[in-house]
């Protein structure tokens, strides 16, 4: 069944729907397509026994006309969510062995709805990170190669493995998360579609936690169709997490209507950063251009507070991520470094069980919340937070929907940036406002570096009007007509 | 005013209590884990208790209900909004790695308590905040050398903070406010206030100064359970304190643990108090928004607290201060009085549950509820005195038939005895003659100006009867005879 992996997820349901092949031979072509990329190390762990059975099931439903929505579809799942009875790692050598007997709930609402499971998906260590170099499992790398060379880049982070699984068609989709453009930089990175949703859209029940107030699940795809399909599995009120919101659903594929006429685009002045390249500036201007062409408006906005977004971020992802990671203490689960207190033992356990990103980012957030610098810091941090988002709401008033680039230049080599922490911060600095006001946001491709590079377009939503930004995604992926590929790490 | 007489001239002790009260609630504060106390070690711990990688906290708005109807048996505001902080640091009975507690906005406000003292006087402890917060789990060392084994089945459990402000005084002050406040707890059903079982843990912060002066340095004792505890650690710090001070020393702000066995308190290692807790809002946790209404409904449905009851019972009943402070002290007290006074004398009421059932619970180390005589068999038992079928003496014999036999039915004792009162003056009158034709000498000593006899006649003819006659017709009767 060759090509059934190259296949996007619409096109792969409706294939079941109309048994032009089973959820078997589909999930078979998966799994070696997985196998294929196994150069990449997107998977930590893959489950392909799991797979089958599921698939299996899948395809008794079918034959009985009772497919569910995502039935027989084989996903990648970010090893940040807890899978029961799977091995779930956080790409963390402190949770050696850690096999959850619970699952999150974005992962139980896929299996429910019928999806099929092919692994869990390598990643920063505990998603801190933009590079997905920094897991205990190793280095992901980007199934895309610069035009000519064979240098290997990074995918972007954290969701790295994720994004670059979708990109070589290991996986019709798959799960990520976002804490300050997890998913929606190694989406651009990898020429894929991620987004993220409006915070609370998804439960963060059985994720782990790496900044409370700003995590969010949300969908990998090589379509936004196939974004939109997953999202509305994914998304839901949930009582189990007391910042879930508790909103209605709507159908995000239907919002897919094609028409953007007379909708208000805004163009934010303060995004064009110093060090942007000049063929970003280029594909932001034919985004535009794309969006006009099609009947929109663009109007002029402003976020005056954008350059402060980055360092309020750095600020409060660590504070909080210093109290969550705090658990991880060698008692109850995971590893455990023996000593001759209990102090030695959390001493040692974390020494050795944390990587170095991961402790920078504890101890920045030690420090930040440490009696006589709280409110200088952390306190301080929280207004500029509130400014931000008070720009994002005023901006929304005159526009409908935000269009940036997602990321200021295209992947960078694996290894690059590694000594230097702030270089690899400025990674997210268009996706980070968007993430500290919890609003939602869509990485696109639209086009390709000089390099021979994908490169993303980012649009960003008022709150809950995830159906806007994939509204008007849709219509920049007609305009873009994205059809490069990677080439590295396919199947065949 | 209470002072201590100190080598030098005299010294005032001032005295904060913050109160840790497990909240009755069948489920934890976060979790959906069950609160049982005396469970299998780690039997009631959910994935959230044990701070599973990805759980999360959700608030048990039944605790937040027994929060706020606390506060307000308190008296105290009601913060519409309040905010759940971490409170970091690192030790092994406490999973997370911090204690979701509320620092700087609490769901309840100042508030106050009304103490009774000695002598019927009162005095009022300012509340400073109520909070709610969890519980930590429990770290074993006794079992096995080298070992500590964690218990997490107290991990979760909602508390309550509630801080006093500095207004006690002595020792006897700090033991009637803990009292006091456990009583209103149990009123309010809010806590079991049981001290041996840990639902009520106390930290002490107590300092010296001489009278009228600012407040000197204080040290916090941790975690003492009990009130008797609680007073030997308040004396004993108190004349630690003046002994430094007067021999030039400083006192140096500490945390102390207080040693039962030795009566002592001593400074906890520096290690365990060196802590900055670098509290902030847990961001799982939205701010906890109550609605007014609510409040008020739960207002309306608040049972009437020790304080009104006291004053009913004085106003409407008729009961002196001592008596009312004394029945209301706990709940099921006040209501077992209650329910005997319905349709009875108070007082008469009082004295038996103050006297008779009180002495016969102490002899046999009983709660009122396991009291073997009910309310309703006492209040039937006053009914016989009151319509003259037995003598006070005579009902006192049959309590302890019935305390002893756990017969509920007074009546049917007296009647299977024989023990009716002997109200007819022709049966006592021929009792009365007997003794006074046997008793010449009694008689005329009786004549001859001694009143103090007549007691004595009273005794031979309540003697003769079995206590059954009527004292009052025998009085009246006897008097009558001697006269003539």
């Amino acid at each position: 069944m060759a090509g059934l992996a190259d296949l996007t997820l619409a096109e792969a349901r409706d294939g079941l729907r109309n048994k032009d092949f089973s959820a078997l031979e589909l999930a078979e072509a998966e799994i070696t397509a997985v196998e294929a990329a196994r150069g990449l190390n997107a998977f930590i762990t893959e489950t392909p026994e799991r797979a089958l059975a599921q698939a299996q099931r899948s395809d008794a439903r079918l034959a009985k006309g009772e497919g569910l929505a995502l039935d027989g579809l084989p996903l990648a799942i970010k090893d940040l969510f807890c899978t029961e009875g799977t091995l779930t790692t956080a790409a963390s050598h402190i949770l050696d062995g850690f096999t959850p007997r619970y699952e999150s709930t974005v992962t139980a609402k896929l299996w429910a709805a019928g999806a099929v499971m092919l692994g869990k998906t390598n990643l920063d260590e505990f998603a801190m990170g933009s590079s997905s170099t920094q897991s205990h499992y190793g280095p992901v790398e980007n199934p895309w190669r610069q035009a000519g060379e064979d240098r290997p880049l990074v995918p972007g982070g954290s969701s790295g493995g994720s994004a670059a699984a979708v990109a070589a068609r290991a996986g019709l989709g798959a799960t990520g998360t976002d804490t300050g453009g997890s998913i929606r930089q190694p989406a651009s990175f990898c020429g894929v579609v991620g987004m993220k949703p409006t915070y609370g859209r998804c439960s963060r029940f059985g994720i782990v936690a790496f900044a409370s107030s700003l995590d969010q699940a949300g969908p990998f795809a090589r379509t936004v169709r196939d974004c939109a399909i997953l999202l509305g599995a994914m998304a839901g009120y949930d009582p189990r997490d007391s910042t879930s919101a508790d909103v209605e659903v709507p159908d995000f594929e239907a919002a897919l209507s094609g028409d953007v006429r007379g909708l208000k685009v805004g163009i934010p002045d303060e995004y064009r950063v110093d060090g942007m390249g000049g063929e970003i500036e280029k594909l932001w201007r034919q985004g535009i251009d794309w969006l006009e062409g099609a009947g929109a408006e663009t109007v002029e906005i402003s976020l005056p507070h954008t350059r402060y977004a980055l360092p309020c971020y750095y600020i409060l992802a660590p504070a909080e991520a210093s109290a969550n990671l705090a658990r991880y203490d060698g008692v109850r689960y995971g590893l455990r470094v023996p000593g001759d207190s209990i102090d030695e033992m959390y001493e040692n356990t974390r020494a050795e069980g944390f990587g170095q990103e991961v402790k920078r980012r504890v101890l920045i957030g030690t420090y930040v919340l440490s009696a006589g610098y709280y409110d200088a810091y952390y306190l301080k941090a929280q207004r500029v937070r509130t400014l931000i988002s008070r720009d994002f709401t005023e901006a929304f008033e005159k526009a409908d929907v935000i269009l940036t680039p997602t990321t200021p230049s295209a992947a960078f080599a694996v290894g690059e940036k590694m000594d230097d922490p702030i270089a690899m911060y400025l990674n997210d600095v268009f996706t980070v406002p968007a993430s500290l006001a919890g609003l939602p946001g869509i990485s696109l491709p639209a086009g390709l570096s000089d390099a021979g590079l994908p490169l993303g377009l980012q649009l960003i939503g008022r709150a809950f009007d995830e159906e806007t930004v994939l509204r008007t995604a849709g219509v920049l992926e007609d305009a873009a007509a994205f059809d490069a590929r990677p080439g590295r790490g396919v199947g065949e | 005013m209470t002072l201590i007489e100190g080598r030098t001239g005299e010294w005032e002790c001032v005295i904060g209590l913050e109160i840790h009260a497990q909240v009755i609630s069948k489920a934890k504060l976060f979790s959906g884990a069950p609160t049982d106390f005396g469970a299998e070690p780690n039997t009631q711990v959910s994935f959230v208790d044990a701070a599973m990688p990805g759980m999360l906290p959700v608030i048990n708005g039944f605790c937040v209900e027994q929060a706020v109807r606390t506060g307000l048996g308190l008296e105290a505001e009601i913060n519409l909004t309040s905010v759940f902080d971490r409170k970091n640091y690192f030790y092994p009975d406490l999973p997370q790695g911090y204690q979701i507690s509320q620092f700087p906005l609490p769901i309840v406000g100042k508030g106050s308590i009304t103490l009774d003292l000695e002598g019927g006087e009162t005095r009022t402890i300012g509340i400073e905040r109520l909070h709610l917060e969890q519980d930590a789990g429990k770290s074993l060392h006794d079992r096995e050398p080298g070992a500590t084994y964690i218990d997490l089945n107290r991990s979760g459990v909602a508390l309550m903070e509630i801080v006093s402000e500095p207004d006690m005084r002595s020792a006897e002050e700090a033991g009637a406010y803990i009292r006091k406040l456990r009583s209103i707890l149990r009123y309010l059903g809010t806590c079991d206030g049981n001290m041996e079982e840990g639902s009520l843990r106390a930290d002490v912060n107590v300092s010296v100064r001489r009278p009228g002066e600012d407040l000197g340095t204080r040290c916090e004792i941790k975690n003492v359970n009990s009130v008797r505890f609680v007073q030997q650690a308040i004396e004993y710090e108190a004349a630690r304190q003046i002994d430094i001070i007067e021999d030039g020393g400083v006192i140096a702000q500490e945390t102390r643990l207080f040693d039962p066995s030795r009566g002592e308190t001593r400074p906890m290692r520096t290690k365990e108090e060196s802590h900055d807790y670098r509290y902030f809002p847990d961001p799982d946790l939205l701010p906890l928004e109550l609605d007014a209404e609510w409040v008020a409904d739960i207002k309306a449905s608040l049972p009437e607290l020790p304080e009104a009851k006291k004053a009913r019972f004085m106003a409407d009943l008729d009961l002196d201060a001592y008596d009312a402070g004394v029945l209301v002290a706990e709940r099921e007290t006040a209501e077992y009085f209650e329910a005997v006074a319905e349709g009875r004398d108070a007082k008469a009421c009082a004295n038996w549950v103050m006297g008779d059932l009180f002495a016969a619970l102490n002899k046999a180390g009983l709660g009122i509820n396991e009291a073997p005589v009910s309310a309703a068999s006492l209040g039937a038992l006053i009914d016989l005195i009151d319509d003259g079928t037995i003598s006070r003496r005579i009902a006192k014999e049959v309590f302890e038939t019935m305390w002893r036999t756990g017969s509920k039915d007074a009546a049917a004792i007296v009647a299977e005895k024989g023990l009716e009162q002997i109200s007819d003056s022709g049966a006592i009158e021929a009792e009365i003659d007997k003794v006074i034709a046997a008793n010449p000498g009694q008689v005329a000593a009786f004549k001859g100006g001694n009143e103090k006899v007549i007691g004595w006649f009273v005794g031979q003819i309540m003697k003769a009867t079995e206590g059954k006659a009527n004292p009052r017709t025998v009085n009246e009767i006897l008097r009558r005879k001697l006269a003539d």
